[in-house]
């Protein structure tokens, strides 16, 4: 197992190579300008010169090496001096991705607005996984019930409806038809400088100041995390109902009430032991889809992740900025496939990787 | 039918139904029969006559619905089946009464280890402790013919050849020494070899535990060889039953006697066809009120098509419901 690991991650090296590749090949096809957001009234040749001083004078060959000798040899070593402080080479001077319109390193955006994108859409995975679960469970045992009716007709709406959708209509009923001093007005705008801390202004801590807090940022993570939340356990629901569906019918489960267990052993044990195994695989793959799921819900609630990261990126034409994101999103998709395939051999005994 | 030598269970008009979308499947039609401790009965029919189902609904073990028990009564070791609660059910299920099925590559459940699934009915109906439970389920897999015990284990069920799993099911089914041991078609999916060990195995077995057995097959010929009784199965009824000598000797029931004739004759000419029975199986979307044989028999007269045949005495412990009479040839006097 351990070696059928290693393997596959070195395989994917090559593999996520030619991916940067092609993402700079498109970006680089792409008909943007990181000049055109510039009034109309700069002249030509002082864009032509804001253009060469970017770099973008060089042929693309060579800006694409200069790329990845950014990213794959600079920001490591950024990383092993800030972190720990080794020094390798000019620690000081060294070129880092940096983004064209902030100026600043892409990868500090990117870990500054991690945490966001990670609390919010991380949550609503998670949320969403535990919500599916059970109702999965639920509906294929009592199949055709009015349990698994309601929950098919549920999923349905929620895999349906796009969450740019949902989330509208829930600021629309919870931010602007609830007036904003009723208990369930929610606030539809997330603050990303709101700070979990039990200090008021005066520098003391106080229960009652933490309690508030907390509850505030309960409540302006509700929307974002239920609205994708709905969206996440819509499918994952399905998936588990087909498969605890599939393994009802076998024959190992009629073998286990004739043992006399339990039916709760017989479900939570058996049934759901062999149910579990492709909805792993199917929840470990959806992993990476969370970050670009989310990119139109951070935009809706104003969550300045990841996702919007992304967007103003591409607003902006902000190539290394949209080129690094682009590729760790890759990066991702590549790691929980792997990850997936894994979890499926440590599951699944009768799959042996040699 | 029933006298007064001990039974352990006693079915007495036994009748299971299932609600389909399609409407009713009658699949067992007032089933009697009864078990004395010990004693091997065995339950031959073709496909699809009812005899898993019968099985199955001593203990509930259908799903249900579509499944129904509609009538009949079920007494096991002097108590009331039909009549325990789900609670009550379970403890006899796997504790008193073992079960065999006939696929052993789907019956084990492919994500626990073998060790794992003979010590659930141990700690659950035993109260053993893990330890003990262990030291058992090897003595089991021992029992059951399986080298090598105490390491395997910690084998899954993928590990193991159709022939051990088909053991270690064996195994499971008698882990709490039960009375009663069902095995369904158990060597229906092993090949001809395997099949006369797994038989030798149950001989063995059933001289070391003596639990009573009822063995279900489509084979006459392993019947002849374990059997004690057997009883005949028909478009979900009993239509002849007989101790195991007796009914070889003198088959009454049309259906019994072709399907003896379908046996293959070692003795007999080479050139010799191996025979069928003419005709479909019957259809089971209503309860029947004819014999349900009759299309296919060839000894078929009017009376057989107006009413149904009850099961009538032959001679003492030999029964058969047919309205045509074996001996004259004639229709029965009855
Ligand atoms: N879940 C079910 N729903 C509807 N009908 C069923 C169901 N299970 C069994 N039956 C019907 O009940 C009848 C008896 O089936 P059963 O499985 O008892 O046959 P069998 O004698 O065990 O056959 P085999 O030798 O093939 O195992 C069949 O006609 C079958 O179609
Ligand atoms: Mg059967």
């Amino acid at each position: 197992m351990l070696n059928y690991t290693l393997r596959r991650l070195m395989f994917t090296i090559p593999t996520l190579l030619l991916i940067s590749f092609i993402i700079f090949l498109i970006l680089d096809l792409a008909p943007n300008d990181p000049t055109g957001n510039l009034p109309l009234t700069i002249p030509p040749e002082v864009r032509e010169k804001i253009r060469a001083s970017l770099g973008l004078d060089a042929p693309m060959f060579v800006r694409y090496l200069l790329w990845c000798n950014q990213f794959f040899i600079n920001e490591p070593l950024n990383m092993l001096y800030e972190g720990f402080n080794w020094c390798i080479g000019d620690c000081e001077n060294r070129l880092r991705v940096t983004s064209w319109s902030t100026r600043s390193p892409v990868v500090d955006l990117i870990i500054e607005r991690l945490p966001q994108t990670l609390w919010v859409i991380g949550m609503s995975y998670v949320v969403g996984i535990l919500i599916a679960v059970p109702i999965g469970v639920i509906s294929a045992y009592k199949q055709y019930s009015w349990f698994d009716q309601a929950g098919t007709f549920v999923s349905m709406i929620g895999f349906s409806v796009p969450t740019f959708f949902t989330g509208v209509l829930l600021i629309v009923v919870f931010s602007v038809m609830i007036p904003n001093d009723s208990w369930f007005w929610l606030p539809s705008i997330y603050d990303t400088t709101h700070v979990v801390t039990g200090l008021d202004s005066a520098g003391e801590w106080h229960f009652s100041t933490l309690w508030s807090n907390l509850s505030f940022q309960f409540r302006q993570m509700l929307m974002p995390v239920m609205v994708l939340a709905l969206y996440n356990a819509a499918q994952i629901s399905r998936f588990m109902r087909a498969s605890m569906l599939d393994n009802l019918s076998q024959d190992y489960v009629r073998t286990a009430r004739a043992k006399g267990l339990k039916e709760k052993t017989v479900l939570l044990v058996h049934v759901l032991r062999n149910s579990m195994i492709p909805v792993v695989t199917v929840i470990a793959l959806g992993v990476p889809q969370i970050f670009g799921g989310a990119i139109i819900t951070e935009q809706i609630f104003k969550v300045n992740g990841l996702g919007q990261l992304l967007i103003v990126g591409i607003q902006g034409a902000d190539i290394p900025l949209v080129q690094t994101l682009t590729f760790l999103f890759a990066v991702l998709i590549v790691i929980f496939n792997l990850i997936a395939d894994v979890l499926y051999g440590l599951l699944d005994p009768r799959i042996r990787y040699e | 039918m029933l006298d007064a030598r001990a039974t352990i269970l006693d079915v007495a008009n036994l009748k299971t139904i299932f609600n389909t979308r399609d409407g009713e499947v009658h699949a067992v039609n007032h089933v009697s029969f009864s078990l004395a401790p010990g004693e091997l009965l065995g339950i031959v029919g073709e496909s699809g006559s009812g005899k898993s189902v019968t099985m199955m609904s001593l203990l509930k073990l259908l799903p249900m619905p579509p499944a129904e028990i509609t009538d009949g009564s079920i007494t096991f070791d002097g108590r009331n089946v039909r009549a325990m609660s789900d609670e009550e059910l379970r403890k006899v299920r796997g504790a008193e009464i073992g079960f065999i099925f006939q696929d052993p590559m789907t019956s084990l459940n492919p994500v626990f280890t073998i060790g794992f699934q003979i010590m659930e009915p141990l700690r659950l109906h035993m109260r053993m402790s893990k330890k003990a439970a262990r030291t058992r389920a090897a003595e089991l897999l021992e029992l059951v013919g399986i080298p090598d015990p105490v390491a395997r284990l910690k084998d899954f069920p993928h590990q193991f050849s159709g022939g051990m799993r088909q053991r270690v099911m064996i195994a499971i089914a008698l882990a709490c020494d039960p009375k009663v041991l069902i095995a369904d078609e158990p060597t229906t999916a092993l090949d001809v070899t395997i099949q006369a060990q797994i038989l030798e195995l149950i001989k063995d077995l059933r001289q070391k535990m003596g639990m009573a057995i009822i063995w279900i097959t489509h084979d006459l010929g392993v019947i002849a060889e374990i059997a004690d009784r057997v009883a005949v199965m028909y478009a979900g009824q009993i239509v002849e039953h007989a101790e195991v000598t007796e009914l070889f000797r003198n088959p009454q029931h049309p259906y019994t006697r072709a399907l003896l004739e379908t046996l293959p004759d070692i003795s007999g000419s080479r050139a010799k066809r191996l025979m069928s029975i003419d005709g479909q199986p019957p259809n089971l979307s209503k309860a029947p009120s004819s014999c349900e044989f009759a299309p296919r028999c060839r000894h078929v007269f009017d009376r057989c098509r107006t009413e149904n045949p009850q099961r009538r005495d032959i001679t003492n412990n030999h029964d058969v419901a047919c309205w045509w009479d074996a001996s004259t040839g004639e229709p029965a006097d009855v």
